[in-house]
């Protein structure tokens, strides 16, 4: 879980550049780079979700 | 992938490159300020440790930065490497020679840019120390400074300070001035911060913190002065940080100082009192830690906007500052079971990314008539820190900790830091409290 999270961060920050670099129009770059945003939080809450279970088993 | 200049943003006269060397002298102070509130959030057993650490840090990160910081940051104007996409020039690592060889150091923008960064990349290293407090060997503190110091830092700042491809995209993607961070919000606090989050799910919480059912205990910082006298050297630290930030990164006229300094006094004046006033009505009484967790992180906040904010707005964004950052300390604590006896995560990492965002939200920086495009180079700057710095900082702290143990015995908890990693405690005149795990 804890690698996931971890891929899901880097995988929306790759949605971000790759929505900015490649992407022309504004509309459509802004929705690419809020869905890249979108999938880091959920990255995000699966890191601090895993870091949780790993220190309930370490109790 | 090709060899290119970064875009250069600055040309000083004499007297404006003497204005920014004396500014840059103030930052270190900065660094003063936040390993005074270390050491006064944690243990007294700890205390010297704390402070030493903070020393043996700042050492570090001065010495990895000059061997191989700066060769990967590098400056505006000076050689970079580029990824060709889109048509466009991205840059991604500067093509300095490592030792700063062939860099003149004078008061040349290269040189001043090196000054500043040697002060900052210190302030960045001794923000995790407040997070492993009471537990964090002083061995490993060294070794992760040195892998923030070599790494994570010089590669954000060059995207965001050196011409990198952040800073361009305003020209690139007509995204506003591209990315802004005059001062630092997100290259040194928000970097700072994340890799205070890695070391707090690292070395996990102290013996003692929270309970078999997850009930945080509480575990008082030793001295309150020191805390508080650490946030009035804070802010002369980060006038001098701001101002020659600004001058240097962002390319603003020396005679704007003084509107720098006049936004950075209010930010940390307003998140402040704010977060007097949250914790007297949450608490019944105001909390002088999380107080001065509040000031600070009115100062984070205050770097990447303080050069284009108007002083009413400076005030928005400190206030906003001293609401967030004691809620968000109560939710890490309370809920996520982390760890951090100085508050580093919710203030640099929560408070830097909320400067960040306010340059879009609160100031007029956007470039006339392509403002709407800065709020989404500023997004791009966060999704880069939480997307990319966050993993590389933990990456890179998990692998140490596979070849050097970060974590101190259990015997070295139970007795402090400073008795077993020093041989001597910093107040041997004076009883400390005996330890709450040891049976009596």
């Amino acid at each position: 879980m804890k690698l996931a999270g971890f891929l899901l961060l880097l995988a929306g920050w790759a949605i971000v550049m790759s929505a900015l670099a490649l992407l022309p129009s504004a509309a459509p770059r802004t929705t690419f780079a809020l869905a890249g945003m979108a999938v880091e939080l959920l990255g995000l809450a699966l890191a601090v979700r895993s870091h949780l279970v790993l220190e309930a088993e370490g109790e | 992938m090709t060899l290119s200049v970064a875009p250069s943003l600055v040309s000083l006269s004499e007297v404006s490159a003497l204005l920014c060397f004396l500014l840059i002298l103030l930052v270190p102070f900065a660094g003063v300020g936040v390993a005074l509130i270390n050491c006064g959030l944690g243990r007294a057993r700890s205390a010297a440790h704390a402070m030493l650490a903070a020393l043996c840090v700042t050492a570090v990160a001065a010495i990895v930065y000059v061997i191989v910081g700066f060769a990967w940051q590098g400056a505006a104007g000076r050689p970079e490497h580029a990824i060709i996409a889109g048509g466009k020039a991205w840059g991604w690592i500067a093509a300095e020679p490592f030792f700063l060889r062939g860099l003149r150091l004078d008061l040349s923008p290269a040189a001043l840019v090196v000054l500043l960064q040697l002060f900052s990349v210190g302030l960045a290293g001794l923000i995790p120390l407040s997070s492993g407090a009471d537990r964090w060997r002083l061995g490993a503190t060294c070794a992760s400074t040195a892998l923030l110091a070599g790494c994570t830092y010089p590669l954000f700042a060059h995207w965001a300070w050196g011409g990198g491809w952040l800073a361009q995209l305003g020209s690139n993607c007509g995204l506003g001035r591209g990315f802004l961070d005059g001062g630092g919000s997100g290259a040194i606090q928000v970097t700072g911060g994340l890799t205070a989050l890695s070391i707090t799910w690292i070395l996990r919480p102290r013996r003692g913190k929270f309970s078999a059912e997850g009930l945080p205990a509480a575990l008082p910082g030793h001295s309150a002065v020191l805390v508080l006298l650490g946030c009035l050297f804070a802010w002369i630290g980060w006038v001098g940080l701001n101002s020659g930030g600004a001058i240097l990164f962002l390319g603003v006229e020396p005679a704007r100082v003084v509107l720098i300094a006049i936004n950075t006094t209010l930010c940390a004046a307003a998140s402040g009192l704010t977060t007097v006033v949250v914790t007297r009505v949450r608490f019944g009484r105001p909390d002088a830690s999380l107080s001065a967790n509040g000031w600070v992180a009115g100062l984070v906040a205050s770097s990447a906007a303080a050069a284009f904010m108007k002083p009413a707005a400076a005030i928005i964004v400190g206030g906003v500052a001293g609401i967030v950052v004691p809620l968000v300390a109560d939710l890490l604590e309370f809920q996520l079971g982390v760890d951090d006896p100085g508050g580093a995560i919710s203030v640099h990492a929560v408070g830097g990314l909320w400067g960040l965002l306010a340059v879009a939200l609160l100031t007029d920086a956007g470039a006339p008539g392509r403002s709407s495009g800065q709020w989404l180079a500023q997004l791009a700057g966060m999704a880069t820190l939480l997307g990319f710095v966050l993993p590389l900082s933990y990456g890179l702290n998990w692998l140490l900790d596979r070849v050097y143990r970060q974590r101190v015995e259990r015997e070295g908890e139970l007795q402090g830091m400073d008795l077993y990693e020093l041989g001597a405690g910093a107040y041997p005149e004076f009883d400390i409290h005996g330890d709450e795990f040891l049976p009596r």
